[in-house]
């Protein structure tokens, strides 16, 4: 049942993620998240066939919403939260490599 | 050199994100504004914070559905929403909503012609998605980021690698401005980023009998038409150098990659290796409900669906006879080519009202930095101009001087003419009389006329025009013509 994740594949996720790990968490997270996914492998245990895949659990469809504004909020309100700012803008360290875009 | 290898066929293949027209975002009901001041059409929703759900904007799905049926595109009858991870500072949720393995539309395809042929690309697909916020890099050691322009709803468009040419690849970002701004989906304001363009270029080289394919590039964010001309004609020049330079460089050997256009130094520039799809986690966001099109839902928006303007060109060259120059100046924007069809409809000879559209109307808006239907002439009075040029009631000299003055005047054409004297005066006696006064007036041109080959047409031009400036302007040129060139006959 075990899923094997191993430490290159943790240290790819962490780069994605932007996370900065040492090598014990490495192999910390490697040996938890193989338990994690182990667990899920669990559904692959079910009779699935035949059952149509959805990407939904709810038998809801078409939410829709009417194209017309609503009021926005007050910059002040927007950047309350903001580790930092400057004037109404976010500030954030410098971008350096595009990396991910 | 490309030009001395014509055997190398550059494949480009188009992704081309435009921003749709909607008064909100894809989302949530913050205003799309372009020039609001920073992070003030923002809230919970497209600022990402906890617990905030979005909900799809109605409009923008109708505008991605009707820009898929313009494109010949199958339409999806069901589908959904997919989260793309990515870290950046103008995406909040750090995952843009996208759509991933169930695209609204695809297998469509998109016909235009270049240089008098018909070349056809195909669509691989048409998408909706939210678009990310502007981070601002001219402030050192920090970024600043407005996220105004954060889930403003997005139409990618992706082509089949179908363009086999930089001026292909230009003509279709024209033709698909020209379609979009039709369709009233888009506004297409280059210099707003309302379209922004990303070509795949590679070359297929014939190398020892067998084909070579260089690494595809991936030109990112071109903003402007000359500028997705350029930086693929720069690309392929570029990729041909780099195979003969090094004949590793093919595809599968050497990495696919990003490169970045300085418009500056027209180049190219690398950027990095080419990211898989995969690092993105696509998966099936769980926050939004998936999309079932109904055929009531597609018929309503199939209704919506005006004459395309390729279509529309074509008709106009058959229909009326029009040049395809004319034609195309014509149906450029949709209110003008709806006014030039409201002339014909209200009997002005076709031939007439092509030609008077384009080289009297439309440049009396354009000397005033107006629109032709701002102009405050209707299509009935557009429609007697050319009925009394057709007739020869006035000349077209005449007909020029009539349209400006009905720009400020009320009153029927007709009698706007006779007020100003300007018709046509078809007396044989008269023009006569001023022709003979002509030719004693002007005795050197009349020699060269008869007896300088080199001169003589432009001798007998003159001629005219001065026996048309003697008639005030009101004499019929084709019976000036013909009496100038009976005399000079020696008639
Ligand atoms: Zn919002």
């Amino acid at each position: 049942m075990a899923a094997n994740l191993d430490a290159a594949a943790v240290r790819h996720v962490a780069h994605l993620a932007r996370l900065n790990i040492s090598d014990a968490e490495v192999a910390l997270y490697a040996e938890q998240l193989s338990r994690v996914l182990g667990y899920m492998e669990q559904l692959g245990e079910l009779a699935t066939d035949g059952i149509a895949p959805t990407a939904h659990p709810l038998p809801v469809v078409n939410v829709f919403r009417d194209d017309v504004p609503v009021e926005p909020w007050d910059p002040q309100r927007a950047l309350q939260n903001a580790p930092q700012r400057q004037g109404a803008f976010f500030r954030v360290p410098k971008v350096l490599d595009q990396d991910s875009a | 050199m490309m030009p001395s290898t014509p055997t190398v066929r550059p494949i480009i293949g188009l992704e081309i994100h435009v921003q749709l027209q909607t008064r909100t975002k894809m989302f949530c009901g913050c205003p799309v504004r372009y020039d609001a001041p920073p992070n003030s059409c923002v809230c919970a929703v497209c600022l990402g914070h906890p617990g905030a759900l979005p909900v799809i904007n109605r409009r923008a799905l109708e505008y991605a559905v009707l820009t898929g049926m313009a494109l010949n595109c199958t339409i999806a009858r069901h589908t959904k929403w997919d989260r793309k991870s990515y870290y950046y500072p103008d995406l909040p949720k750090n995952y843009q909503i996208s759509q991933y393995d169930m695209p609204l539309a695809e297998h469509g395809s998109f016909e235009f012609d270049v240089d008098g042929t018909t070349k056809r690309v195909r669509i691989k697909r048409a998408h909706l998605e939210e678009d990310a916020g502007k981070n601002i890099h001219d402030t050192p050691g920090c970024t600043l980021v407005d996220l105004n322009r954060a889930g403003t709803p997005l139409l990618e468009i992706v082509t089949e690698p179908d363009i086999n040419s930089a001026e292909e690849a230009y003509v279709f970002c024209v033709e698909l401005q020209r379609l979009v701004t039709c369709l009233g989906v888009s506004e297409g304001i280059m210099q707003k980023g309302q379209m922004r363009f990303e070509p795949n270029v590679n070359l297929a080289i014939p190398a020892d009998g067998s084909e070579c394919r260089t690494p595809i590039a991936e030109i990112k964010n071109l903003n402007s038409f000359r500028s997705v001309r350029n930086a693929i004609a720069y690309e392929t020049q570029r990729q041909l150098a780099a195979w003969q330079e090094d004949p590793e460089y093919v595809h599968g050997r050497r990495p696919n990659e990003n490169r970045g256009w300085n418009d500056d130094r027209g180049v190219t520039e690398y950027q990095r290796p080419k990211e898989a799809a995969h690092d993105y986690r696509y998966f099936p966001d769980p926050d939004l409900v998936p999309v079932e099109l109904t055929d009531a839902m597609l018929e309503a928006t199939r209704a919506l669906m005006p004459e395309l303007p390729v279509a529309r060109r074509r008709r106009l060259v058959q229909q009326f006879r029009l040049s395809p120059k004319d034609a195309e100046t014509i149906a450029e924007h949709r209110p003008t080519a709806e006014l030039f069809e409201c002339v014909l409809a209200a009997g002005g000879p076709p031939e007439t009202v092509g030609k008077q559209f384009v080289n009297v109307w439309l440049k009396l808006a354009n000397d005033r930095g107006a629109a032709v239907t701002d102009l405050g002439v209707s299509a009935e009075r557009m429609a007697e101009l050319a009925q009394i040029t057709t007739e020869g009631i006035v000349n077209k000299t005449a007909a020029n001087q009539l349209a400006e003055t009905m720009l400020t005047r009320p009153a029927p054409p007709r009698q706007i003419a006779e007020e100003l004297g300007l018709i046509q005066v078809q007396d044989q006696a008269a023009t006569a009389r001023w022709v003979e006064q002509a030719f004693a007036e002007n005795a050197q041109a009349v020699r060269d006329a008869m007896e300088n080959p080199k001169k003589a047409k432009a001798a007998a031009g003159f001629l005219r025009g001065q026996v048309m400036k003697l008639s005030g302007g009101k004499a019929d040129p084709k019976l000036v013509g013909d009496l100038i060139e009976k005399r000079l006959a020696g008639g």
